[in-house]
């Protein structure tokens, strides 16, 4: 990929995720959107949590900040905070943003502040070698969950939509080449962003739940996304089992950084 | 120009200590005693060009803090003993990333919710090993409200100095007590900024191993592209599980502070010079202490006081010092033991140690003191 | 005579994992399990860019021959 050269960091390649594990197809499209975006290199701030996904931090060629366990986003509204001249953008896992950072997760859409957050959804905790998330469709199996998931999970952008966030999409990794066009319209938000990608761990989640290759769970991917579009004309029960992707909500709201500033200036007599 | 002149509360001076010292960034959570830190810094920030951030828990707090000072800019949290414990993750995020930031805990009676408006002193041992794993810390302990202003500023110096998370403990008496402070209009202290870089960008390295002990910190932004990251790491920043690198790691950590003791370490000393029945206390129990100690000298026995204030990393030198001319140590907390272990660790057995313990909510009196020193003398 | 497109597999970066070969509409790649896959018929690429941008390793390379531009 071309783009590596200017925004992967050589040194740490390859990077460490198993083969054909969907994170590497979910970072390559964040880094063509940030290409994309024309977003100032030096003005660009990667911060991620702990687990497989947040992994991807240090391999890019960025100020990057690696932080704890579901902690990325309450890091990056600090950086946002203290400098809201910084493209800030957190990268982070189904287990990391939505089980221990949830309501990290639901107070950064409800400030809108302005961070562009891409969750990495495999529907498992990797890195410890897979147990179940709030991402993982009940009936699945996971170390945790030996007898099939009984514990219900999150539609995450709905969450997204509902708690405030201005700008929610989903893709899928299969969806690759479509990616980063969200991923660009979620960078130029003035507001919270939240880009859902779904991806595939053929390692833990794959091979527990007989899903095949990697191959084959792309093309998973493939046959149950649904365009927003064409999911408007579909009933529930069709919706099922289906993954609603595209451009899901996208509206406008005070950013909290630019409330901020307008205080001050209020307060110092500026306005 | 004269100094301004203002009644204050203890937190109320830490904020003015922390404004003094160039504090651009609150992040915080309310939580009784110390709330006023936040209230009041939620007021003045956005007048100096600060911001203040009220976060939706105490780790978020920490972690924005964090996040605040990659950016260059001074920043602080302030707390009370449950959310000094949800804090420790990140803290020792801090401190392992070399992040300066200050952290104030106004204690309280603990564990748990325990008694949120009573004076303790049960969170001694936790500023020292809250966070898990092997690290050094800074922390200082003031015990009356114009301390409350300076060791703030301190704090924030010590913090940028070292590159490390500073903690102020402060006793819920000393945050709410008034008493008079005098505010200069130039803060007395001279006022110190984390090292900077000074090599190339290219060059630059976060955790360089050859830039003394406290290699300089760039900021987010400026492009360097640096990484920081909470697993162990060399000096390029980037992990490592090598032994050997994390040895230089864990060595450097220690080092950085263990080396500049007499840099970091801060205490006061009364009546020492002839004492031959010492009392330690720090804090408001320092302020007991005090008065027993001249009510002690008023009937002829020689008390003298030991009040460390920087009460992390541990001055042994404040006890090895006068060890061996004292008949007795009296050491007295707001807790049923916690200091007092360091203080009989460092003795060496060179001096029986008497202790004064309580833990009930309520300040220890002098004359409890006093009926220590009598048992002893 | 449609553009050509040189096609390249990193094989440093390569994990073998056969999504770029899976997924080519014209059978560029060759792909036995196990091993980095082959490009062997580049001259049928269209430059469709799937193979690259699917590669979860950043191991592919796409490029227009004569032509400086990427995807």
């Amino acid at each position: 990929m071309m783009l590596a050269e200017k925004y992967l960091r050589d040194a740490m390649m390859p990077h460490m995720w198993c083969p054909g594990c969907g994170h590497g197809i979910i970072l390559q499209a964040v880094i063509r959107a940030i290409d994309k975006a024309g977003l100032e290199h030096d003005k660009t701030v990667i911060v991620s949590g702990i687990g497989c996904s947040s992994r991807a931090s240090g391999y890019m060629n960025f100020d990057t900040l690696h932080t704890t366990h579901g902690r990325a986003l309450p890091f990056a509204s600090g950086i946002k905070m203290a400098n809201p001249d910084l493209n800030v953008i957190v990268l982070t896992g189904d287990g990391d943003a939505l089980a221990i950072g949830g309501n990290h997760f639901i107070h950064a859409c409800r400030r809108n502040i302005d961070i562009t957050t891409v969750i990495f959804n495999n529907s498992i905790y990797g890195m410890t070698s897979g147990q179940y998330s709030p991402m993982t469709p009940v009936g699945q199996f996971a170390t945790t969950s030996p007898y099939g998931n009984i514990d219900r999970n999150f539609d995450v952008c709905e969450l997204a939509k509902s708690a405030g966030a201005t700008y929610v999409a989903r893709s899928t990794a299969y969806h690759a080449p479509s990616m980063p066009d969200l991923i660009v319209k979620a960078i130029n938000n003035k507001g919270f962003s939240v880009v859902e990608a779904v991806g595939q761990c053929p390692t833990y989640y794959g091979r527990r739940n007989k899903l095949g290759s990697p191959v084959d769970m792309l093309n998973w991917q493939k046959e149950h996304a649904v365009n927003v579009a064409a999911a408007a004309h579909l009933t529930p029960e069709q919706l099922a089992d289906k993954l609603i992707i595209g451009e899901l909500h996208n509206s406008s709201a005070p950013e909290f950084t630019e409330k901020y500033d307008q205080l001050v200036a209020r307060l110092q007599g500026r306005e | 120009m004269s100094p301004t002149v203002k009644l204050l509360q203890g937190n109320e001076a830490c904020v003015e200590g922390a404004l003094a010292a160039g504090v651009k960034f609150f992040a915080g959570y309310p939580i009784t005693p110390s709330t006023e830190i936040a209230e009041l810094l939620a007021e003045r920030l956005p007048l100096v060009g600060g911001r203040f951030m009220q976060m939706e828990d105490e780790i978020a707090s920490m972690a924005a803090v964090i996040g605040a000072s990659l950016t260059g800019t001074k920043a602080m949290t302030a707390t009370s003993g449950p959310g000094f414990s949800l804090k420790q993750e990140n803290l020792g995020f801090a401190i392992f990333t070399e992040i300066p930031c200050v952290v104030v805990n106004v204690m309280r009676g603990g564990p748990s919710t325990g008694l949120p408006t009573s004076p303790a002193q049960g969170d001694v041992m936790q500023a020292r090993w809250g966070t898990h794993g092997d690290h050094p810390v800074i922390a200082v302990y003031p015990a009356s409200v114009p301390e409350a202003y300076e060791l703030t500023i301190k704090a924030f110096n010590l913090s940028e100095k070292y590159r490390t998370p500073v903690i102020m403990l402060m006793d819920e008496v000393v945050g709410h007590m008034r008493e008079k402070v005098e505010l200069p209009d130039v803060p007395q202290i001279p006022i110190e900024e984390r090292p900077r870089p000074t090599v190339s960008k290219e060059n630059y390295l976060p955790y360089d191993n050859n830039q003394g002990d406290v290699p300089p910190l760039a900021n987010f932004g400026d492009g360097y592209h640096f990484h920081v990251t909470g697993l162990t790491h060399d000096q390029t920043g980037f992990p490592t599980s090598a032994p050997a690198k994390a040895k230089v790691l864990y060595e450097r950590l220690h080092r950085k502070i263990e080396n500049n003791l007499d840099d970091i370490l801060m205490w006061e000393t009364k009546d020492m010079e002839d004492a031959e029945i010492g009392v330690l206390a720090y804090g408001s129990t320092a302020r007991s202490a005090a008065r027993a100690v001249s009510l002690a000298r008023e009937q002829g026995i020689k008390a003298g006081l030991m009040r460390p204030i920087t009460i992390w990393p541990f001055p042994e030198k404040l006890i090895t010092q006068y060890a061996s001319q004292l008949k007795s140590l009296v050491v007295a907390e707001m807790n049923l033991g916690q200091y007092v272990n360091e203080v009989e660790r460092a003795a060496q057995g060179q001096v029986p140690i008497k202790r004064v313990l309580q833990a009930n909510g309520e300040l220890i009196r002098p004359d409890t003191i006093l009926q220590a020193i009598m048992e002893v003398k | 005579m449609g553009r050509k497109f040189a096609v390249a597999i990193n094989p440093k970066w390569c994990k073998k994992c056969g999504i770029c070969a899976a997924f080519c509409p014209r059978q560029v790649f060759t792909h036995k399990a196990g091993h980095v896959p082959e490009i062997t018929a580049e001259e049928k690429c269209i430059g469709c860019n799937q193979c690259e941008q699917r590669c979860p390793d950043f191991a592919v390379t796409v490029r227009g021959k004569n032509d400086e531009s990427d995807s």
